[in-house]
């Protein structure tokens, strides 16, 4: 589901980081993802009722559509990282990824209801998300000392959580205010997501100045830990450290089964009203926006490797939870479960591209951050549909246990596989 | 820290965040507007009373409910429905609630087209009959939550008999014979319920594991078994005799299903004559005619499978034929 792509919240930068705050780039960002966040989520939350009901689209097509436009994102992501650091300008790369997505929603409203506009505005729209979200992430470790990429990712994923929260607030209020007027939910999603290109512009130092952000603080770049790829290592894949950490990425992503089927079986064994299936994820999302701060920061203090294992870890439990038999403590279950996914996501979202960030050189870190988020998003959609086709087999409770050994077994391997990052372990904050 | 944005950028970039504001807000604010303005009361003229047959539909254009005349003359006047049917003293209105998530009203009218009783429920209206005598009604949701795993859309259907007030929200606890068996399933979905002039039998939609079934149901006995597999959206005939039913006859997302009619004594089908993909539950006009809603208008043809359909109203749907 989007919960990955969820999140930010946390306006003021100093609730907790009182002796050290995130740069100012990294705020920026934040606030240029909560803004975008807001945008794209308010489509999100629409766009399957208003094809469905406004113009008559079965499921089957808009299904159809989704998955094949997701799954090029995670292709585009390469394109957009390749670029952000071939012209060594991440911030227009990103820029030019914000403006795509946000003049998608012209396209929506232009489209009025013909199919392939409406289709072609879709993939616009994923096409922008995932040209800059590389970009944007590279420009996060190169605005934020080695030491506090843990924390930068955090408060960023923070802020833009917050926005993806408050997305489909405003696009169900706009709906109710306006009578299902959809073009109205558009071109407000248009003008907010001008604000977020505008912050853009404005608030995040222009690339040329982008290096010395970091070298104010220290040189980002420079430092890396346990890579035994020399500083002038051309390809990515040479660094032992890193493919490490995509081979761990993968398995782990492989054993992920999708939010969207955990909500589902949440739904079936309560049995919840239709009308409250939605808030399932702004129930994780909340967990997700409140922890990924706190997450952040002991990443930064303990090192990396160990948060983003013991977030695999409470997805494990959520999922055991999952398997608990009926009968059991019954809304205690549903809560822990959704905190659980929350903690997953705190626990591992920024904090494997805090992970991945430092075995990076900078003129390739875009590429390697985009080459992790591919795998992961492929692998994800590999499990999804194993998961998928395994429920439909077996049925849902052996589709489980199934996922449960998978992840088990993945963790096992991360453990061993998943590089040490020396630079913070053990390094008191 | 980083350089700073001049001051100039930042009021720059002050002024275009307020346009922008202003112009959503403007938006906004104009669509409300629009919203409000076509929000028209019912026209108290328009009833269930007269003589003779009389076709009401649901006007698409204006989405009320119009009394269609045999010439194409419309008379709109009605409420504002989704999906209509009605029969004897009662009408049906099925009304979509805006907003996100889905939600919508089925509202009763009585003979004038006065609201008698709302119910609120969660999803997209989709079926609505009512029996002949007019006392016992049925509705289908969609029930969008649940597409998430299944690219089907899953269902919730209710039944309203007016004569005690009782309303079943969700019939799926009806216990189900399938093959003989009593049966048992977490996936089972109700839709497209039609009923026998008895006000007691029914017949419906029932799908599981994959399949879709028509059942025969009983209201008083609270019971239903399935009779034969592959029928979809059943409508029985004024008679008692025959069944209108789509069956899917195709894997092709674009045209899956075809009209039969089922003869319940003989159980011999007949495909009828329009072979579109029509996805509807059939209207009786009489014992020999059917009228359905196909692409935005209503359609009639011999429930034989002779002849060919013919157009019975433009830009029109959910056809109810009132005695």
């Amino acid at each position: 589901m989007y919960l990955a792509t969820t999140g930010r919240r946390d306006a003021p930068p100093t609730p907790s980081g009182v002796r050290r705050r995130v740069s100012g780039t990294v705020l920026a960002l934040g606030a240029v993802s909560l803004v975008t966040d807001v945008s794209s989520e308010m489509v999100t939350a629409v766009l399957p009722l208003y094809l469905v009901l406004g113009l008559g689209l079965s499921p089957l097509q808009f299904g159809f559509l989704d998955g094949l436009f997701n799954g090029a994102t995670a292709l585009v992501r390469m394109l957009g990282g390749h670029l952000a650091d071939r012209g060594g300008r991440p911030k227009r790369v990103a820029g030019f990824g914000y403006a795509l997505s946000a003049c998608s929603r012209l396209g929506l409203l232009l489209a009025s209801g013909a199919a392939t506009g409406i289709a072609a505005a879709l993939a616009a729209d994923r096409l922008g998300k995932g040209i800059r979200t590389a970009p944007r992430d590279a420009l996060i470790t190169l605005g934020s000392p080695p030491d506090g990429l843990g924390r930068a990712f955090g408060v960023h994923r923070a802020m833009d959580t917050t926005g993806a929260l408050l997305g489909p607030l405003a696009a169900f209020a706009l709906l109710w205010a306006t009578a299902d007027a959809y073009d109205a939910v558009f071109v407000v999603s248009f003008c907010v997501g001008l604000v977020g290109v505008l912050l853009l512009v404005v608030l995040v130092p222009s690339d040329g100045s982008t290096t010395a952000v970091g070298a104010g603080v220290r040189p980002a770049a420079r430092v890396r830990g346990g890579s035994d790829r020399g500083p002038g290592g051309r390809h990515l894949l040479r660094s032992a450290a890193f493919r490490r950490l995509l081979a761990a990425t993968a398995l782990l992503g492989a054993a992920t089964v999708g939010d969207a089927f955990v909500y589902l079986l949440l739904q079936r064994r309560y049995d919840l009203a239709v009308a409250w299936f939605p808030l399932l994820p702004l129930g994780a999302a909340a967990v997700y926006l409140l922890l990924a701060v706190p997450a952040g920061r002991l990443a930064d203090r303990i090192g990396r490797r160990r948060p983003f294992l013991y977030g695999h870890l409470a997805l494990l439990l959520g999922y055991a939870l999952l398997l608990v038999p009926d009968g059991g403590p019954g809304p205690l279950l549903l809560v822990g479960v959704l905190a659980l996914l929350g903690v997953f996501y705190a626990a591992t979202d920024g904090v494997l591209m805090a992970l991945a960030g430092p075995l990076l050189p900078e003129g390739r870190r875009a590429t390697g951050l985009a080459a992790v988020q591919t795998v992961q998003a492929l692998a994800r959609l590999g499990a999804a549909t194993g998961f998928g086709a395994a429920w439909t087999l077996w049925g849902p409770g052996t589709a489980l246990v199934l996922a449960l050994g998978a992840l088990a077994a993945a963790v096992g391997c991360a453990w061993r596989l998943l590089p040490s990052d020396a630079l913070t372990e053990g390094t008191p904050s | 820290m980083t350089r700073r944005p001049t001051r100039t950028r930042l009021w720059a970039l002050a002024l275009a965040v307020l346009l922008l504001g202003c112009g959503a807000a403007g938006y906004t604010l104009r669509a409300a507007q629009r919203a409000g303005a076509s929000r028209p009361s019912a026209d108290a003229s328009l009833t269930l009373d007269g003589t003779g047959e009389r076709l009401f539909v649901r006007d698409t254009a204006t989405g009320r409910v119009a009394l269609a005349g045999r010439d194409g003359t419309r008379r709109t006047g009605g409420p504002v429905c989704d999906r209509f049917h009605a029969a004897g003293p009662t009408a049906l209105c099925l009304q979509r609630r805006p907003g996100v998530p889905a939600r919508a009203y089925a509202i009763v009218l009585d003979r004038r087209l006065h609201e008698v009783r709302r119910i609120a429920l969660p999803g997209i209206p989709n079926r609505a009959r009512v029996s002949a005598s007019g006392r016992v009604l049925s509705w289908t949701m969609f029930a969008t939550g649940d597409s998430y795993a299944t690219s089907a859309f899953s269902t919730r259907t209710s039944i309203l008999d007016l004569r005690t007030g009782y309303l079943v929200k969700d019939m799926e606890q009806i216990p189900l014979t399938l093959e003989g068996r009593r049966h048992h399933a977490p996936d089972v979905n109700y839709w497209g319920v039609t009923f026998a002039r008895d006000d007691n039998r029914f017949y419906a939609t029932v799908s599981t594991d994959g399949r879709t079934y028509l059942v025969e149901g009983d209201l008083r006995a609270w019971s239903a078994r399935a009779l034969r597999a592959n029928a979809e959206c059943p409508s029985l005939s004024p008679d008692g005799t025959r069944i209108a039913f789509k069956k899917k006859v195709s894997d092709d997302p674009k045209s899956p299903w075809r009209l039969y009619v089922l003869d319940l004594r003989s159980g011999r089908e007949q495909p009828l004559a329009d072979r579109r993909s029509i996805d509807d539950q059939v209207l009786w006009l009489d014992g020999r005619t059917l009228a359905y809603g196909h692409a935005g208008d209503v359609w009639a043809g011999p429930a034989d499978g002779s002849g060919a359909p013919r157009v019975l109203a433009r830009g029109a749907s959910s056809p109810a034929m009132v005695r």
